[in-house]
This record gives C-alpha cells, structure tokens and sequence, in this order.
C-alpha cells in the first residue's frame, strides 16, 4: 500500500501536532507510529518513511523502534483485532480454551486474519483486568468474564458488521482497528463519557465497605479537613467491626 | 483501629460520573492543591517523607524520598512521569483507577510537579487500553479548563503542562528507564543505574517516575496531614493501598485496605474460594513475586511480614489459584511471558528464560527429571542479579517457589507421562455445556 499525496498532506498536520507536545521531537515516534496504523491499518513501507521524514530519523532507526513493540503490525490486520489473554490466569481461568475454540470456529491461527479481512486473532499477555477474567480485547475495548461461547457469538456479531457490539466496559461503539490507532495516537474521538467502566469486581470492595459501614463518605481527595493539619479525622476507622475470620471458608 | 477496609481512591467508583472533574470537586477534590500551593515546595516533599508513603508501583521506594532526590537549582528542567503502564501479571488496580477517578491522579501530578519544581509531566499508559486513554484526555483537558492545569495555576504563578503518551504493548515498559527510554522515541530497554532518573532521567534531565496509585494518593496525603495516612497500616508499612483479587474467589476485585491485612480477611470479605473448592497457591504480589500455599493466610500483607515469608508485597495482585489447577502449567506460562517480554539487552535474562522455558516445557510433558529440578533452579540462579534489571530476577520466583513447595507435583509429571491435571477443571465455565 502507498501513502498517497493527499494522505500525506493531510498526515503532515497531525504529525505537526504530535511532535509539537514533546520538547524532544524524537519523543513523537510511538504516537507516529500509531497514526500510521490508523491511516494504513500496519506498518507500510511507507509509512516508516513518512515517520523518519517527520523526525529526521533513519528507516532503520524507525524500523528498529516499530519492530520492538507488539501492538505494531507488519502485515494487515483485520477491522476488529480480537485479543484473547492467554497469560496464565486468564489461560487457566478459560482464556486457552477460549483461544482454541475461536482458531478452530474462525479457522484461523494465532496472529493471522479472516479471508473476509474482518477478524484479526492474537494471544494477549496480561491486559490489567484479571479480575474479570477470562478476558478478551477487541481493538483494546474489555470484553470481560468471557466464555468459548460468548466469544463465538463476539466474533460472529463482528463478522457480520459489529451492529450493537459494545464493549463490557469501554466506549459503546466499538471502534474499528484504524479508529482505535487515531486515537492511540494522541487524537481521541468523543466518547470519552459514555460507557460503564465499573463492573461489579470494580466495586466488589466498595460495596462491602458501604454494607459494613466502613465509608468515610468522601473521597481521595479528602474533604473533611481543609487543610494539611487534618489530624482530627475520625472518618474510616470508627467501626471496629470484623468480618468473620478463621470460620475455614477459605480452604 | 482502623476498618477493615478503607475506600479512600475507590470511594465514590460506583457513581456514573465518577471520572469528572465534577464528582472528584463534589467529593473534596482540589483542595489539597490548595493547601499544598500554599505551601512551600520543600513542606511538600517533606509532609511526603513523614507520610511514608511507599511506592504503589511494587519496587516499595518511599515516594517523599525519591521527590527529596531531585537536585535543587541547576539549569536543566525538571520531569514528572507517571508511570500508568501496569501489565504485571495480576495487576489490575491502576486502570480501574484511571478508568473511574483519573481527577486523584491529575491533581496528585500537578501537587509532585510543584514539589519538585517540575513544570511539564508526561502520563505513560500502556496502549491496550482504549477507554482509559480516552478517559485521560477528557480528564487532561477538562483540568485545563478548570484552571487546575496550564499557566498561573489557581493564581500560584506556578504552570504545568501534561501529556497523555499511550505505549505499543512491551512490558518492560513498566521497568523506569525502560520507559524514558520508550518515552524518548527508542526501544524500551533499561538503562544501567546509577544515574538514577532523579540526576538523569528523561532527556538526562532530573526526573521523578511514580506509580499511578502512588502519585494519586498525594491529594489524600495532603489533605488529611501526613499523621493520618502514617497512621494506617503497620510499624513499616504506612497508610491503605488496593488489593486486587482475581482467579478462583467467589469475589474478585478490588478491595481498598490497609496494609497489613491477611488474605485470610481479605478472602471472608470476597466469600472465600469458589464453592466446593479450595486455595492450592497464591501471588500476594504478582507473578514476579514469590508463591504462597495456604500455609500463608495469616501473613500481614505488609512490606517486612511478606519478605520475611519468603515472598515480596509487589503490586498487591493476589492471583488465587485451586486445586484444580496444575502449578507446572502456571508457572511454565509466566516464564514464557517473561521469554516474551525480555527486552534482549542482557544475555543472562535473554537466553536464561529461554532454557527455563525449555526445560519447563519438557517437564511439563512428563519427559523430565528431578535432576533437570537441580539444572532449573541453578540457570534461575544464575539470571537473578545478573540481569540488568528486574525482569530477569522475576524468572526465578516463580520457579523456585513453585518448586519448594510442589517438587512433587513436578515429578508426578514425569510418572504420569504428562499433565495429571483436567484444564477443563479449572475453568470458571467448567460447567457450561460448551
């Protein structure tokens, strides 16, 4: 694939922009990189040139920084890129039979595409959500505590044009992998507000501490003192209470 | 006495507008920016030392410290980063925090930038992520426009700028001079210390990366006095941190405590482990952390009562795990995450998670022997301080653990000709008719 003339045109503005919030232009080439992605879906030939142009660099100096992270791709990536975490919770938790069950129903392999080019399959490492495991990815969107067949009924909704597929928590309408690139790139779209981000694992601890009484009833931020003395705060240990221990529940 | 658990950065996650300016401001946020603007800068970082305050990252480096660090005048600039690039296996508290109350972190930033005289700050997040990202631009910007980011900082003369910056998917990111290496354009690889980031961080400037958690717990600190946060958790171990629990309990999540609490507390509060099953191993800290049996449910998850057990506190990431599930099959699958994510810089970590894996893989087919226990626990031994950083002392935890206190189950591998365990077991939907 090649950058066209108006691509370029129109990239070289955004670029502009992203290497004018480092004090070190070079600082600019990962969120470049992305922007390549969202225009491209990979990393083209050109679009490594268009990055080492912008920052004075090499293509080999751009090459050697691209090859060296995973989110980079090297050859097409389908529309929606469905990530299923296979380190060893997930993978334990159902994340191995997830991923074998959704080879076998795309009839395709780790990192490879659908002849349709809808649906790109990865292997994931840890993707901070373990507490909603097994969990999968799709165009990094959580789609959490999933099972080989929520994940078949996923992939097939995506297959056939993603209409109503959001994500567990995450933004309601799911971005396509080059919509997703452009906003990793430093340039988001306006969903920043919508979507649930807290499920119940979120709040699991929350909600005990509320049941028991244990809330100081404000937050992080502390109001209750107005000032750093704020030693007379009783707020967050006035319930002695305990829950139940030692009743052998736990083995 | 202090409640068992303690909501302080969780507090008010179960609104739906938890993550605006407006919720954090209804709930006493920014305050603590004015107290500390009223402050000088060296006050700051001196009510953070009386804190004691420990890093939230999992190395535990005293957050006032570290900020005490950076060297005064000098006509290089001075950096904030934050580092929001968690992927430690079983990690799972910084992004909930980003994705539910990102104002704590942005206001902790702008209160450490004054400390340190540092008057631009980057937010490394880890690029898997697509809704936390979103959440942090329309946090950024909404600071900004509040007047709490930018020039003359509610009318301090003080002025910050920050950048959201999303990463490309390598875990040793996580590692500080991975990151600013990373941050600057290059490969993530760690940089040899000394110089520590504090003399020669980012482009060789004077620069403070702190945890997400760490830097969103200085709003606290500053408005409730040093006293008070000192004043939860143990002798060494100050103030209240989140728990992450995952795997096989009735109830993960996050559960926000004090220091010092056991898991036996900490798994009556989640409803124990899932019905009919029980605890086999434990991570109090991560998979880079040593493993726990349940021999360990009294262990104070403090910083000195977890080492002294033979494991380190970490990210408190309790990955729980039943007796349904095979330790070889474990363990084999973070070395080879480690494999995955070694940088390639240093020869010990590259080519030792390599033969680990090996090895692991070979017994975990059931063609191995207790001697090739011996080889792997002498290769571990010979990554761990030989590496350039602590990526590759993290290979040996798992592995030697596991062996210390499941040998047999290794061996019981070569006996039975392979895996004696039933994946299918150990899966949260073994009982769905898939």
């Amino acid at each position: 694939m090649a950058l066209s003339q108006e691509a370029r045109a129109r990239l070289e503005p955004d670029a502009a922009l992203i290497i004018g919030r480092y004090p070190v232009s070079r600082s600019a080439l990962l969120p470049l990189l992305h922007l390549m992605q969202a225009e491209e879906g990979y990393l083209t030939e050109d679009g490594i040139e268009f990055c080492a142009e912008q920052l004075g660099l090499t293509k080999a100096e751009v090459t050697a920084v691209a090859s060296f992270y995973t989110m980079y791709k090297h050859h097409p990536v389908g529309d929606y890129h469905v990530g299923v975490c296979t380190n060893s919770l997930c993978g334990v938790m159902g994340g191995d039979a997830i991923l074998a069950d959704l080879e076998d129903h795309l009839g395709i392999g780790d990192d490879e595409t659908t002849p349709d080019g809808k649906v790109s399959l990865e292997h994931l490492e840890c993707n901070a959500a373990c507490d909603y495991a097994p969990v999968v990815m799709v165009n990094w969107e959580f789609f959490d505590n999933q099972t080989p067949r929520s994940a078949r009924n996923l992939v097939d909704g995506l297959r056939s044009g993603a209409e109503g597929i959001s994500p567990t928590r995450g933004a309601p309408r799911l971005c396509t992998w080059k919509q997703a690139s452009r906003i990793l790139a430093g340039f988001p779209d306006d969903q920043a507000t919508e979507g649930n981000t807290a499920g119940e694992p979120s709040l699991t601890g929350l909600k005990i501490a509320k049941e028991q009484g244990w809330t100081p009833g404000d937050g992080a931020a502390g109001a209750g003192s107005s000032g750093p003395s704020g030693s007379g705060r009783t707020a967050g240990r006035a319930a002695p209470a305990r829950p139940a221990s030692g009743n052998g529940k736990t083995t | 006495m202090t409640t068992v658990l303690t909501p302080e950065l969780t507090a008010f996650w179960d609104e739906p507008d938890s993550f605006t300016l407006a919720a954090y401001k209804r709930h006493g946020g920014y305050r603590a920016l004015s107290a500390a603007l009223a402050m000088q800068p060296d006050e700051v970082v001196q009510t953070m030392k009386d804190s004691v305050l420990r890093g939230r990252g999992g190395a535990g480096f005293p957050t006032g410290l570290k900020w005490g660090f950076i060297p005064k005048g000098g006509d290089k600039p001075h950096y904030l980063v934050v580092n929001a690039d968690e992927s430690e296996p079983g990690a799972c508290k910084d992004m909930p925090t980003l994705l539910n109350n990102p104002q704590a972190l942005i206001e902790g930033m702008v209160i450490a930038c004054y400390a340190i005289d540092a008057h631009r700050a980057f937010i490394y997040v880890r690029g898997e992520v697509l809704h936390v990202i979103r959440r942090l631009h329309d946090a950024v910007a909404e600071a900004y426009e509040a007047g709490y980011l930018g020039t003359d900082i509610l009318g301090s003369g003080f002025d910050l700028e920050v950048v959201v910056h999303a990463g490309a998917g390598a875990y040793i990111c996580g590692e500080e001079t991975a990151l600013l290496d990373s941050l600057e354009g290059y490969r993530g690889q760690p940089r040899l210390k000394p110089p520590f980031p504090a003399v020669a961080g980012l482009y060789a400037c004077p620069t403070v990366v702190n945890n997400v958690e760490s830097i969103a717990t200085v709003p606290y600190i500053l408005g409730h006095g040093a006293e008070d946060f000192a004043s939860y958790g143990t002798e060494k171990s100050k103030g209240f941190g989140i728990f992450s629990l995952s795997g096989h309990v009735a109830r993960p999540g996050q559960y926000e405590a004090p220091l010092g609490i056991t898991l036996r507390t900490l798994l009556d509060l989640a409803g124990g482990i899932r019905s009919g099953h029980r605890l086999k191993f434990w991570t109090p800290g991560g998979s880079s952390t040593p493993l726990f049996t349940d021999e360990h449910l009294d262990v104070p998850l403090d910083y000195e009562s977890v080492a002294a057990a033979g494991s380190m506190l970490g990210t408190r990431s309790i990955q729980l795990f039943d007796e349904t599930t095979c330790v070889v099959r474990v363990v084999l699958r973070w070395i080879k995450f480690y494999e995955h994510e070694s940088c390639g810089k240093c020869t010990p970590c590259r080519e030792g998670s390599w033969w680990v894996v090996q090895l692991l893989e070979q017994l975990e087919r059931g063609e191995g022997s207790e001697a090739d226990l011996d080889k792997l626990l002498d290769i571990c031994s010979n990554i761990t301080g030989r590496a350039f950083c602590a990526l590759g002392d993290s290979i040996e935890s798992p592995v030697k653990s596991s062996i210390r206190y499941f040998k047999d189950e290794y061996l019981e591998h070569q006996r039975h000709g392979g895996c004696p365990f039933d994946p299918a077991a150990s899966t949260l939907f073994a009982m769905e008719s898939a």
